[in-house]
């Protein structure tokens, strides 16, 4: 039998380039997505294991900097001081120790923007030994920085910025922007700076005011001596650090290994996102490679038939097809590991010429291969598992049957109502998890869209023929006899039209749904942010430290700005629960926002009444008018009178008072946001005003309503568009797929067209027959995705409404349209190959009776 | 009932011939043919298997393209013509029966007959229609579909397809060769009366003396060349002939 599998693959090479093609993208991308995730993972801890050559010993503070403010109150917590730091010198295993401070550094470029990304831009303190370097960071000019006005800064983003020695440099790390000389520039092979990132250092006394407290270090490094292991030198240190849970000791290995688990976690997550759209492609794959085997086979019941009537037994059949399968998937995987090889290849360069990622070669493990190879096969065997069964239930008569048309399609009504039940049960538990709303409405909605995409694509048979069919009388119309010859092929073999047409379908409905939810989000952010917002700049912080009252008070005093107010964020207790409460300028309050209140006045909020929202005012059974007892923040307690009722607003916060009246209540201002109106709208001049207001300080965000928005607006389509690229593969493959299924039927109709022809049909009219056929089918299927799509996006959009207030499911209707159209375009380009094999047959080939 | 005087060509061959392949594998499946078929005339080919008659019948139809010589569909040349010009002539001057599988499954009995018009884009001249399916006797099966028709059926449906467009000529090659000797002898009678009745002209390839002899002519194909012609054939007079030939081709 597997002698007969062989035969076949080879004599049928053709017609199995198209599963093959589909088999290889889909290997390709798994392939490539864990060459490219192994090799940038291996790249990565590469130029890692460079960063603890020098380390023999780390002893660390993890209560100091970044984290230092939740922990400083524990009392029992010892810092690592100066006094460590000589101790630690003076071990007779140690060479050298250095102590070390770091966090974040915001850098100003000259007009007060950030450079680069927040979190991306480090500070640490420069550590000359006793000839006055500093190992880790070689100077390339300048000295390094002597005095708590000097800085050094990284050679990369000194020249992408062109600052030069000499130069001032606005730094801010928490609190007001500091000018300071720029006194050299450093090359270094910090990983950090590898990743497009920047890199500032201070004096080491500058340094630990800014992150630390003076002498205290976040954490010190020892090299051993010679002869002095790093376990050794480990124990010694034991000795002289203080003995508190703070205080860590790791070995230069330890660390090592530390970073490359980090490493891995985070490779692993990046492999795992993209082996699912990997997935998707597969998924997509089995309907092609079983729709290919469902035709070849129904070419070949005559020849099955035919070795059935010579004894072959079912067993011996199925065993033969799947064989083929076999044989077929090996090949493809095997062809689609080298191409995803390259594909990994060329990911690497691309990440690699954006400097995010450090060089290195590719790696290729012996994993990667077996797991394309395995995956590839087992896929392309289930995907022929039904065929072959089909195969095997060909009676040993049909061979003596003269007739040239496949055997009829046998009933879809067991089909159909499996469908039904699935599709209806899917609808129903989606519908059961909208209502239940939030987390917990996940995994039924999760389940459910799953039940109901199978559900469809068990009915897609029994869709198409009245869908298609409804197109009919436009074709015929439009096109004339072609569209009517095309309307009736599509239709005349629904189950392979089904298939052909969900592969695309699968595709279209994630597109749709994720760019409906986008569209939903956007709109509705857009929608708060211009509804609610009558401020033309919102000043923030970059980091969420609250704004000092010294930056509000310059704000206000700014050039244009008519009217301001600060958001005071406070939590207090009302009537027993906690509630966020943000305090806003009486005065100036109806110039900044304007909440659609539903009930009740801004006069009761100026004269110290609570606005609250709808959502809190239901659930708390408040309206205009309750009055509730309530606990502020510095402990004193008083009553409260609801004055109005307002829709959910993430700008406006679940409740608002006015600032006069919460701030005698509260132990500090938290000024998170102040929200500005200028005179004569937002503009550059105006934008420019308020940043020099702040002292062109990093750290402080303005942003216009428009910025905001599109800020966001341009997130959302970034990832719509890096989601787009990668369910793009999903889609390549359905394409062949309508390629493989027209090529199939222009091959099994080869007599009908010839017969066509020969009656008078012009090759013009035949192309256009396949071309309709194929968009016909191409359309239908993206309709469906559509359709699907967007009722999974609204379920989506309610369960995400519990994180985002007030949103609602907004339709795309262009893009939606373009889906559409996009099919169409498929289906067109999917004939032209197909539709010009038919149109060049030859005629009288075509009708000779064998 | 034809007199020679009245007699005009619907289509003519003049010197034809064609060669299949070169060199050692080089067939001439028409050698020099000459031969004219008169319009409202009911013509038969015959001849042994491999004569030439197939190929005949396509290079007049502009189905096959023709090594040497001419065809004539009318006063229209054929050899030279390009593939659009061609089916162009097809769909407007051609009618045609093949042995098997003449009609589109996917279309009903009616829309089979009514194809070469609508790929036209012509209006269906609706009494000669009517006349057609009548004289047919498919009225009662036009809403049908090839697969739920019966092969003689199905043959009857091609020749109304053949006749409803009102070709010049209308080409059937061996249309009862896989009809039962009463479905046959239907579809034979029903051409003829086309011929008779409807000032048809036809030309038909055949195996058989007794469908021969429904033709009012029959021309004898051997080795891609005519070698006989029979006017007003009976089955015998055509059995004849062909005893005739195979006795010289054994001698020879
Ligand atoms: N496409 C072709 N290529 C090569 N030779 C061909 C081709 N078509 C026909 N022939 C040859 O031309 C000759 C005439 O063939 P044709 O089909 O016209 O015969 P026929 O008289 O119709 O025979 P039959 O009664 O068997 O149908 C034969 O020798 C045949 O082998
Ligand atoms: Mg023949």
């Amino acid at each position: 039998m597997f002698k007969t599998a062989l035969r076949n693959v080879l004599s049928h090479k053709g017609r199995l380039l198209m599963t093959m093609l589909a088999v290889v993208l889909g290997t390709a991308f798994v392939a490539g997505t864990l060459v490219f995730s192994d090799s940038v993972s291996t790249a990565l801890k590469n130029s890692l294991s460079h960063n603890y050559d020098h380390v023999s010993a780390r002893v660390e503070n993890s209560a100091a900097g970044e984290g230092r403010r939740a922990a400083d109150n524990n009392s029992d917590n010892k810092p690592l001081t100066d006094a460590t730091l000589r101790r630690i010198k003076a071990l007779p295993g140690t060479a050298t120790a250095v102590g070390t401070v770091q966090g974040f550094a915001g850098i100003s470029d000259p007009n007060g923007n950030l450079i680069g990304q927040r979190g991306s831009t480090q500070g640490t303190n420069w550590s000359p030994d006793s000839g006055g370097t500093d190992p880790r960071y070689p100077m390339a000019q300048g000295t390094g920085p002597n005095s708590a006005t000097q800085v050094a800064i990284d050679q990369r983003t000194a020249q992408k910025n062109g600052f030069k020695v000499g130069d001032t440099l606005r730094v801010a790390v928490n609190g007001p922007v500091m000018q300071l000389t720029v006194s050299g520039i450093f090359t270094s092979n910090d990983p950090a700076l590898n990743a497009d990132g920047s890199l500032v250092l201070f004096d080491t006394a500058t340094a630990q005011k800014l992150y630390t407290a003076p002498g205290q270090y976040a954490w010190i490094d020892a090299q051993a001596k010679p002869g002095t292991s790093q376990t050794a030198l480990e124990q010694e240190m034991e000795q002289v650090v203080p003995h508190t849970g703070n205080i860590t000791l790791h070995t230069g290995a330890a660390l090592t290994a530390d970073a490359k688990t980090a490493v891995e976690n985070g490779s692993s997550s990046m492999k795992t996102a993209l082996l699912f759209f990997a997935g998707i492609a597969l998924f997509v794959g089995i309907f092609l490679i079983s729709n290919t085997f469902t035709m070849l086979i129904a070419q070949r019941t005559r020849e099955l038939a035919l070795m059935r009537a010579l004894g072959a037994s079912r067993k011996q059949v199925r065993r033969s097809v799947l064989w083929e399968a076999l044989v077929v998937g090996f090949t493809a995987s095997a062809v689609g590991l080298g191409v995803g090889v390259g594909i990994g290849a060329a990911l690497k360069a691309w990440a690699g010429s954006s400097g995010n990622i450090p060089a290195g070669g590719l790696t290729v493990t012996p994993s990667t291969a077996l797991i394309t190879l395995a995956v590839g096969t087992v896929v392309t065997a289930l995907a022929a598992l039904f065929p072959a069964l089909r195969a095997s239930r060909v009676p040993p008569v049909a061979a003596m049957s003269s007739n040239d048309q496949p055997a009829s399609q046998k009933s879809l009504v067991v089909r159909n109502s499996i469908g039904l039940v699935l599709a209806g049960l899917g609808v129903g538990v989606v519908l059961l998890g909208v209502s239940q709303g939030g987390s917990s409405g996940r995994m039924p909605v999760a389940l459910g869209a799953l039940l109901v995409m199978l559900g469809v694509f068990v009915l897609t048979p029994l869709l198409s023929r009245p869908l298609i069919a409804a197109v009919g009388p436009l074709f015929r119309r439009l096109f004339g006899i072609s569209g009517t010859l095309a309307k009736q092929n599509a239709i005349r073999n629904p189950r392979r039209t089904a298939a052909t047409a969900s592969a695309l379908t699968i595709g279209v409905t994630l597109i749709t749904a994720l760019t409906v939810i986008g569209s939903s989000i956007t709109t509705t952010i857009t929608h708060q942010v211009t509804s609610n917002m009558k401020a033309d700049y919102a000043v923030s912080s970059e980091l969420g430290y609250p704004i000092t009252p010294t930056l509000v008070s310059e704000v206000k005093s700014a050039k244009g700005v008519s009217a301001a107010s600060v958001i005071d964020s406070q939590y207090v207790t009302l009537d027993g629960k906690q509630l966020s409460l943000s305090g806003f300028d009486a005065a100036t309050f109806d110039q900044v926002v304007a909440p659609d209140l539903t009930s009740g006045t801004t006069d009761a909020f100026k004269q110290g009444q609570l606005l609250i929202d709808a959502d809190q005012a239901g659930s708390r059974g408040l309206h205009v008018g309750s009055s509730v007892p309530v606990e502020y923040p510095n402990g004193t307690s008083g009553t409260l009178t609801v004055g109005g009722v307002y829709p959910k607003s993430d700008l406006l916060g679940p409740a608002m008072l006015s600032e006069q009246a919460l701030a005698g209540h509260t132990t500090a201002p938290f000024y998170n946001v102040v929200l500005v109106k200028s005179d004569d709208g937002a503009s550059t001049a105006n934008e420019q005003a308020l940043r020099d207001a702040t002292g062109l300080n990093p750290l402080i965000k303005v942003q216009s309503q428009q910025q905001m928005i599109d800020q966001f607006s341009s997130l959302i389509s970034m990832m719509l568009t890096i989601l787009y690229a990668l369910l793009g593969m999903a889609v390549l493959i359905a394409i062949l797929g309508v390629v493989n299924t027209l090529a199939m039927s222009v091959f099994e109709r080869k007599r009908e067209l010839g017969m066509l022809r020969a009656v008078g049909l012009d090759k013009r009219g035949v192309k256009r027959m396949v071309r309709l056929e194929s968009v016909v089918i191409a359309v239908f299927g993206a309709a469906m995705g559509v359709g699907i799509g967007t009722f999974l996006a609204w379920a989506a959009n309610n369960l995400l409404k519990s994180d985002l207030s007030g949103l609602t499911t907004v339709l795309p209707w262009s893009r939606l349209a373009l889906f559409i159209a996009l099919g169409a375009t498929v289906g067109l380009l999917a004939a032209l190959w197909p539709a010009r094999r038919a149109a060049r047959l030859d005629i009288l080939g075509a009708i000779k009776t064998d | 009932m034809t007199t020679t005087a009245l007699r005009t060509a619907a289509a003519r061959a003049s010197d034809l011939s064609k060669v299949y392949g070169s060199g050692d594998t080089r067939v001439t499946a028409l050698d020099h043919v000459s031969v004219d078929f008169y319009r409202g005339e009911f013509t038969a080919i015959m001849g042994p298997s491999g004569s030439g008659k197939s190929t005949l019948m396509h290079c007049m139809a502009g189905l096959d393209s023709v090594s040497a010589g001419s065809a004539r569909i009318g006063d229209v040349e054929l050899n030279g013509l390009k593939d659009k010009a061609l089916t162009k002539l097809r769909r407007d001057q051609i009618g045609f029966v093949f042995q098997a599988f003449n009609l589109l499954p996917t279309l009903t009995a009616l829309e089979n007959i009514t194809l070469p018009m609508d790929i036209a884009g012509r209006k269906v001249d609706k009494a000669w229609l009517d006349r057609v399916i009548a004289t047919v006797g498919l009225a009662d099966r036009l809403g049908h579909r090839p697969s739920q028709l019966s092969g003689g059926q199905q043959q009857r449906v091609a020749c109304a397809r053949a006749l409803a467009s009102r070709p010049e000529i209308i080409f059937a090659d061996e249309p009862t060769g896989n009809l039962d000797s009463r479905s046959g002898a239907e579809i034979l009678g029903f051409l003829r009366s086309s011929v008779r009745e409807l000032g048809q002209t036809i030309v038909m390839v055949t195996h058989d003396p007794v469908a021969a002899s429904y033709a009012d002519r029959v021309v004898f194909l051997a080795d891609g060349r005519i070698v006989d012609e029979l006017h007003a054939p009976t089955a015998d007079s055509v059995l004849d002939r062909m005893r005739a030939f195979d006795a010289k081709g054994r001698t020879s």
